[in-house]
């Protein structure tokens, strides 16, 4: 018999329950209240009191209210249809929902269960089959979807029967496959899963080494993430974390996006419905939203709700890698996330970590950011999840436990500055401060190696060493005035200007500039690096920054135009006679 | 006296500054109640211990006091007459005229499903160029003032209220001195707009705690004119940091451990729940959120500055410039977030490159300022910006100016010609040949 009980204590989301049997940690119960059930969450348990964090406002519940326990932890229903839909952090379609205002213990079902979908069995019945292994597939939004073995089963399964090719619906049995002891189990085309349990059904997680092209040229050319790899993006607000978030979610090579929309505002969700149906994806040529869903819990959402979204969008991210695809989850903000867990670990009242944050924060961001990765399936066949956060620290100081505890398990560090924001020099990544751990990894640079060029890394580690230098004399010239320094000096800063403004720099609402291609990005990098091998002689400082003001124009304009095409040979020609113009002087 | 369905209790066992503890059964989360006929709301439920916020302070409370619960959450009577009234914190008249009548609202309500808003789209001209240049405003939008304490924060919002371009205004004063509320209902009266304002008042005579009410009261008033009468709502609200230390206040009273700055772990979404109540309906109903947060000493790595920060979608700076000895809107540090949605799209074709331009401009005499400052020569150059810059001040920026839109973009071209040359403004050619010296 299920366990039942009674709410005896509540402040804010918090509650106590006496409970009259056995309940477990994680568990999920409902509240009866004025006509509805509240969903909740077991997170402690001290002999018969039990407290839960309810995922709605508790107005108007009593002492007294009924509670009924479900006897499974927070779960995500995964199977077909979940492209381009819109739920929130407890995976209700939003769509599906009445009225303008979110009602409490309102939850709709994520799926649709009519819909019929044509399904191809990929095994034949009498094969052995483990958990995540391939039984059929089907084809949602152009995209060759796999019916699995549920995740949970253990141990190996034969095959007794699997359905023909033909039209199905979700519930429909596909398969039914025998355990070791004979029972036979129905397998349909859904699955449910626990959302803070990782997905294991593969086998092996090897170190992640194929560059993710994400075509923001700070990213890919000085700093770039992998498949399978992790990185975040702290940022105080007005610097531009949002646009990046959206640029890398809009323009990034892979199969499925997944944007966890965690305690940020709301409008920033409605500005994705109402851009995407318009946008194309660069890789496909087919529409954005097929290869996107969204988790909205924005800032003014249940609070509770917040904590659950980010592993809601996990979760469905596993599942999409175990099929084999290419995932990129990206969650905005991890910071509101960490704010949740205070706000629960303050109501509990438990001894507070720094900034009154829960002691096991870093413990929590470790173990989610480690739930990313690039995987090898037991067919062989592989799949990645990258996962991208932003950190929103408080004051804009990077010394605070979201983004401390956060860098210690990324491998980008894609930090955004203050001081380059107000000089609008966009995206506001210090090249410098930020880095790519991925650089380092031998596998990776054979990819690159093999993929790009063998000298790509050298060139990268060339125009970074530059910027440095740049960065130096920069300072010594504010110090010393623009003739307290030689003129060489003078060069040497603005062929750092030349790299920041062409390379690093990039604007991302110019349809052109906003997405530059590897062989784009290695051309333009060989460009300005085989500028900046030139010695120019310059009579004096002014003559400096008048020539490269100007070759720095003439390649913007380079970035505006198409790539090889008329227009943007008629500029390299322009570059080529000014910089011939140049070094003519000094013969 | 208490009616049938209330419970009324006597057994007070605990008090403090801000809250009291009384044993009681049956009692809803949230629920309001009166303690010795004040206001009070409950907080905390313990088995049979429910603990009471009092809003106005537990000052001279018996421990035998009586204690009437509604049994239901704080609420306000919404309809139209509402329009031209000033009403307290629990949205009772302070005007000395009857109890506005209507229907009865819970405040502080559920949100709005995300698939349900609309983007905002629509402009919300201020008549104040400064604001409307650079730092134009949308419908839907929700943006606060940055200000220290001694800017003129209570002229401007009266200014924007007088002259936005909405249906209803709806006034949110927390901890408001009882000088500047005469001013706005002055201000509002002389001007014979009392037909589309609705204030909820919480001055620095009342008790701090029941600025929290505040917000709600106000929000709960915008959300019937916006959903039910499908209008333009302009929502102001000052000074949210009142609202914050109030938030404190009780936190603290409660024994909750506090975060950065002494405000409560939960800061952020209490202040979200509020400014995410702006939205733009697809019905053309509109909340739109201008809210006042006053600085200590321009500090905006504050929490509340911070935390507002990053909800609201831009911030607004007002300044002294010393060199016309007026207030300004800072066009360097103001930014809204939403313009680009509405800038040379509901405005003329030009805004976006003369707003460019112009800041471009005033930020070469800013450079110009600083070399004049460290005892360097001026250039021609110089002396022109610097002579742009004191006029685009004076008549553009300052917050005393009042144009509309289309009136504001010939300034700036009149200011243009006046002290450069085509080369120097560098705006594109064909906006060039269409406005350059035409007025």
């Amino acid at each position: 018999m299920a366990t039942k009980g009674i709410v005896t204590g509540i402040v804010a989301n918090l509650v106590t329950v006496e409970a009259d049997g056995p309940v477990s940690q994680n568990e999920i119960c409902y509240i009866n209240v004025d006509n509805a059930k509240l969903m909740s969450e077991v997170i402690k348990v001290i002999g018969k009191n039990v407290y839960v964090q309810v995922f709605e406002s508790t107005r108007l519940l009593k002492a007294g209210d009924t509670v009924e326990f479900a006897n499974h932890p927070l779960e995500v229903t995964l199977g077909p249809g979940m492209l381009s839909k819109n739920y929130d952090g407890l995976q209700n379609d939003l769509d599906k929902m009445k009225g303008v205002f979110l009602k409490r213990g309102e939850y709709t079902y994520p799926l649709d269960t009519e819909k019929l979908w044509e399904f191809t069995p990929l095994v034949t019945s009498g094969v052995t089959v483990i958990a995540g292994d391939w039984l059929g597939e089907v084809i949602e939004n152009h995209k060759k979807l796999k019916i699995m073995v549920p995740f949970v089963f253990k141990g190996n399964y034969t095959v007794k029967e699997i359905v023909t090719k033909g039209e199905y619906n979700i519930l429909h049995t596909i398969a039914v496959l025998t355990d070791k002891e004979g029972k036979e189990h129905p397998v349909t085309m859904i699955q449910k899963w626990s959302v803070k349990k990782a997905v294991t059904a593969y086998r092996e997680k090897p170190r992640p080494f194929k560059l993710l092209e994400t075509g923001v040229r700070p990213i890919d050319t000085t700093n770039p993430i992998v498949e399978g790899g992790t990185g975040f993006i702290p940022g105080p607000f007005g610097t531009g974390k949002t646009v990046l978030q959206h640029a890398i979610a809009k323009q990034a090579n892979a199969d499925i996006v997944i944007m966890a929309a965690c305690g940020e505002r709301a409008n920033e969700v409605v500005e994705i419905f109402a851009e995407y149906p318009h946008l194309i994806d660069p890789h496909t040529g087919r529409k954005l939203y097929e290869r996107t869903i969204i988790i909205a819990n924005t800032s003014n959402m249940p609070v509770a709700a917040r904590e659950a979204s980010v592993y809601t969008a996990m979760a469905i991210s596993e599942y999409y890698r175990a099929m084999g695809l290419k995932v990129l989850l990206m969650a905005d903000s991890t910071s509101r996330w960490a704010q949740a867990l205070r706000e629960m670990s303050n109501r509990l009242e438990e001894l507070p970590g720094p900034d009154a944050f829960p002691m096991d924060l870093s413990a929590i961001i470790a173990n989610f950011y480690g739930r990313a990765g690039y995987v090898i399936l037991n067919n062989g066949e592989t799949g990645s999840t990258t996962f991208i956060g932003t950190v929103s620290p408080a004051g804009g100081n990077l010394k605070e436990p979201v983004t401390e505890n956060t860098k210690k398990v990324a491998r980008c560090f894609y930090a955004l500055e203050q001081e380059r924001a107000d000089k609008k020099r966009y995206p506001a990544i210090n090249v410098l401060d930020s880095y790519s751990k991925y650089l380092e990894y031998p596998e990776f640079q054979e990819y690159i190696a093999e993929h790009i060029s063998p000298d790509w890394i050298g060139k990268v580690n060339n125009i970074k060493s530059r910027m440095v230098k740049g960065k130096e004399i920069a300072e010594q010239i504010n110090i010393l005035g623009d003739d307290g320094v030689p003129i060489d000096y003078h060069q040497t800063f603005w062929k750092s200007e030349l790299i920041d403004f062409v390379i690093l720099q990039q604007d991302a609402f110019d349809e052109i500039d906003a997405v530059t291609p590897i062989p784009r990005q290695r051309y333009m990098l060989d460009l300005i690096i085989n500028i900046c091998k030139i010695d120019f002689i310059f009579q004096n400082f002014n003559e400096v920054s008048t020539f490269f003001r100007k070759l720095i124009n003439i390649c913007k304009q380079m970035n505006y135009t198409h790539f090889e095409s008329e227009e943007f040979n008629n500029y390299l020609k322009l570059l080529n006679e000014e910089i011939a113009g140049q070094a003519k002087k000094d013969a | 006296m208490a009616k049938a369905f209330q419970k009324v209790y006597t057994k007070i066992t605990k008090i403090t500054k801000a809250t009291c503890s009384v044993k009681a059964q049956g009692i809803t989360n949230e629920e309001l109640a009166f303690v010795a006929g004040r206001s009070a709301q409950v907080v905390k439920i313990e088995g049979d211990e429910v603990v009471l916020q009092i809003f106005g302070g537990t000052e001279g409370i018996p421990t035998n006091a009586e204690v009437i619960f509604m049994g239901k959450a704080p609420s306000l009577k919404v309809g139209e007459q509402l329009v031209g009234r000033f009403l307290n914190a629990y949205g009772e008249p302070i005007d000395g005229r009857p109890q506005p009548e209507g229907k009865e609202v819970e405040i502080g309500g559920p949100s709005v499903n995300p698939v349900r808003r609309e983007q905002p789209s629509e402009l919300l001209a201020t008549g104040i160029p400064g604001i409307d240049l650079n730092n134009t405003l949308v419908t839907g939008q929700k943006i606060p003032f940055f200000t220290d304490p001694d800017q003129p924060y209570s002229e401007v919002m009266a200014l924007v209220a007088l002259h936005a371009q909405s249906d209803k205004i709806i006034l949110g004063g927390m901890g408001m001195s009882n000088d500047d509320y005469l001013y706005f209902k002055n201000t509002f009266s002389n001007a014979g707009v009392l037909d589309r304002i609705v204030s909820f008042i919480n001055t620095t005579e009342d008790p701090s705690v029941e600025r929290l009410l505040i917000p709600d009261m106000a929000l709960t008033a915008a959300e019937y004119f916006a959903v039910e009468k499908h209008e333009k709502v302009l929502v102001l609200l000052s000074d949210m940091t009142n609202y914050a230390d109030a938030l404190a206040i009780v936190s603290n009273r409660m024994d909750q451990i506090p975060s950065k700055d002494s405000m409560p772990g939960s800061l952020y979404s209490d202040l979200a729940k509020i400014y995410e109540k702006a939205v733009q309906f697809p019905d053309g109903g509109s909340i739109t959120i201008i809210a006042v947060t006053t600085l200590s000493g321009g500090d905006i790595t504050h929490s509340v500055p911070d935390n507002t920060g990053y909800i609201t979608e831009g911030q607004l700076y007002l300044r002294r410039d010393t060199d016309i000895g007026k207030v300004i809107i800072d066009p360097f540090r103001s930014l809204s977030r939403l313009k680009q949605l509405v800038i040379g799209k509901k405005t003329r074709e030009d805004h976006p490159q003369v707003m460019n331009a112009a800041v471009r401009l005033y930020a070469d005499a800013a450079n110009a300022k600083t070399k004049m400052e460290n005892g360097f020569d001026l250039t021609e150059y110089d002396e022109r910006a610097l002579a742009f810059a004191k006029d685009y001040s004076r008549e553009l920026l300052a917050i005393d100016v009042s144009l509309n839109t289309t009136e504001m973009l010939d300034v700036a071209w009149k200011l243009f010609a006046k002290h450069f040359t085509i080369e120097e403004v560098n705006i594109k050619k064909e906006l060039m040949d269409k406005y350059w010296g035409k007025n």
